[in-house]
């Protein structure tokens, strides 16, 4: 039942992001892109949850990376579309 | 907390992160959106921490610490030149962090997640490994190709898919044997009960095969990517991770996982479509190798006695000093009498870093009264969209930035284009040579214009390896050499 509910979740939202991303334009395109992938650093829940509750030594130290991995993924995701939005800029700018 | 109040919470992160990308749409607004997305990122970690009652955990957050200065450190010092190997660095990581998330669970963390169906865990786990391994080790291949660290040219082994079909029967093989190890030896118990933390030494060993061969498979089938087909690939891997991480979600029962995870897979094929289409390629044909560039050889070296005799005449022309200034008078000229001008720029435009000095090309066309436009290939850049951004860094304003399809009935009814540091995505040889790499692709109808100046850097063909049919009508005015210094006479006689 379970496994069933989370499909539904996973074909619900696959469906939802594919019309609403299909509706940014080109212009856009890279900042998508390096947002979603910010995004892609979701992962880190489970790095999380993996790597508290490890016990072995080895376990630990791989959750520890895939944690900085992810962690990298979020924060230089975000941040650089952040940069790279912030230069849209219009004729009249910001000056007005 | 209890569950159903966590899920709630879930709920509310997925919904500001659909609501985030749905602002995207629109550049005032894709600000808030980015923000949006990653206020409902930070309180998915937040609430996770909570909710598994680790948010006292001293390691993770230094793990967190680490990673977010690392990103920021990253983020904030790279060029927009340079955005495509960021995110295909990026991407890379993300799908690294999903596959060691998979080893740490199949290695001893089966039971500690309260999972009821083992099974499923452990299949999910698996798949995650693989996605994840393949993402982790194509994108650094991609990342170190377009950094130029290794050649971008297409690496080819003897027979190539026969070896990437050989690595994929032996992780199926893989697959099967590490199922079997934890059902039929471990008697189908429940699983968290009887590994514990004590995986035996065949299952170590098979997890640590899957990932060799994961990593090898992704490795194998990115260098066979030529540098045209970068924008296609990055796009892919971007779907990758995201979908490592929803496969992630599964087997940690993670709905959020799931739903964003899923979300970043869905926009990674979105995109990888809109590229597969601007070069008229279907996925499969990249997928399977057959790269602009292998075939582009092909044809280079079937037209390359027509091509070597365009390329003597022009640098012979090159030459003579009377004919170049003769070529600035005309050009100035022109500029003169024109009213509408379109600007099409090219990655040699980027390559040379010449984006400051058509901003100041663009501010003087405008004192003088002309109308500007930009028209953007969807393929131009290495990345969906990369041309926009290099142009917006620039200040040029986002309104004048027109796509393709927009633009393309403009030029009938323009005097005249600036074409700088593009080649295949205006060779009309897309439209009429039927033998050729790119035949069918859309290409912007810069021939249509009534007058036509290329600043390029040599009439070599672009990645396509076609020559390029436009440099030789009476109406073009060619002028060679680096974008930079080939626009500055033009500049200062407008």
């Amino acid at each position: 039942m379970k496994i069933l509910i989370l499909s539904l979740i996973f074909i619900i939202t696959t469906v939802i992001g594919y019309k609403i991303i299909s509706d940014v334009p080109g212009l856009l395109h890279t900042p998508l892109m390096s947002g979603m992938n910010a995004l892609s650093g979701v992962t880190i829940l489970g790095a999380l949850m993996a790597t508290a509750t490890a016990v072995k030594t080895g376990s630990k130290v791989l959750g520890t990376i895939a944690i900085i991995f992810a962690m990298i993924n979020v924060t230089g995701g975000f941040y650089v579309t952040h940069r790279m939005l912030g230069m849209f800029k219009t004729k009249w700018g910001d000056e007005k | 907390m209890n569950l159903t109040y966590y899920d709630g919470i879930s709920l509310l992160c997925i919904l500001g992160i659909i609501l985030g990308i749905r602002l995207m749409n629109s550049p005032k607004t894709a600000k808030y959106g980015n923000l949006l997305g990653a206020i409902s990122l930070a309180c998915a970690v937040i609430v996770t921490l909570v909710k598994n009652d680790i948010i006292d955990n001293t390691l993770l957050w230094i793990a967190i610490a680490i990673g977010g200065i690392a990103g920021y450190y990253l983020a904030a010092r790279v060029t927009m030149l340079k955005m495509p190997q960021m995110v295909a660095l990026l991407n890379g990581l993300g799908g690294g962090a999903s596959a060691l998330v998979a080893v740490v669970i199949l290695l001893g963390n089966l039971g500690t997640f309260g999972l009821s169906f083992a099974w499923f865990t452990v299949i999910t786990s698996v798949l995650a490994l693989i996605v994840g391994s393949i993402t982790f080790s194509g994108s650094m291949i991609a990342t170190a190709k377009l950094e130029q660290r290794i050649s971008q040219r297409p690496v080819y082994l003897k027979r190539h898919s026969f070896i990437l079909g050989l690595i994929s029967i032996t992780l199926l093989v893989l697959f099967a044997v590490i199922l079997h190890t934890y059902f039929v030896s471990f008697g189908n118990r429940s699983l968290g009960d009887t590994l514990g933390n004590n995986p035996d030494v065949l299952t170590l060993i098979l997890v640590i095969l899957i990932a060799a061969f994961s990593l090898l498979w992704g490795i194998i089938f990115t260098m066979r990517v030529g540098g045209a087909d970068m924008p296609i690939t990055i796009s892919l891997l971007n779907s990758m991770s995201g979908l490592a991480g929803a496969i992630t979600g599964f087997a940690i029962y993670d709905p959020l996982l799931i739903a964003v995870g899923g979300i970043v897979g869905a926009a990674g094929l979105i995109l990888t479509r809109v590229m597969c289409k601007g070069m008229n390629r279907s996925l499969l044909q990249v997928l399977t190798g057959k790269t602009v560039l292998g075939s582009g050889t092909e044809a280079k070296t079937a037209m390359s006695g027509e091509n070597k005799e365009l390329f003597a005449e022009s640098s012979e022309k090159q030459i003579e000093e009377d004919d170049y200034n003769k070529k600035i008078k005309k050009i100035t000229a022109i500029i003169a009498e024109a009213e509408n001008i379109i600007i099409v720029p090219g990655y040699g435009m980027a390559l040379a870093q010449a984006q400051y000095q058509v901003k100041v090309l663009y501010d003087k066309l405008m004192e003088r009264g002309k109308d500007v436009k930009f028209a953007i290939h969807p393929v131009a850049g290495r990345m969906p969209g990369h041309m926009n951004v290099l142009l917006a860094e620039v200040d040029i304003p986002y309104e004048i930035l027109y796509e393709l399809d927009v633009i393309n009935d403009d030029f009938d009814n323009t005097d005249l284009v600036i074409v700088i540091g593009a080649s295949d995505v205006i060779n009309p040889a897309a439209n009429t040579a039927q033998s050729t790499p790119i035949y069918g692709m859309p290409i912007l109808n810069v021939d249509r214009a009534k007058h036509i100046v290329v600043l390029n850097k040599d009439t070599k063909p672009g990645y396509s390896g076609v020559p390029n049919t436009i440099y030789k009508m009476d109406k073009v005015i060619l002028i060679l050499g680096d974008a930079k210094e080939t626009i500055a006479p033009i500049i200062s006689y407008v």
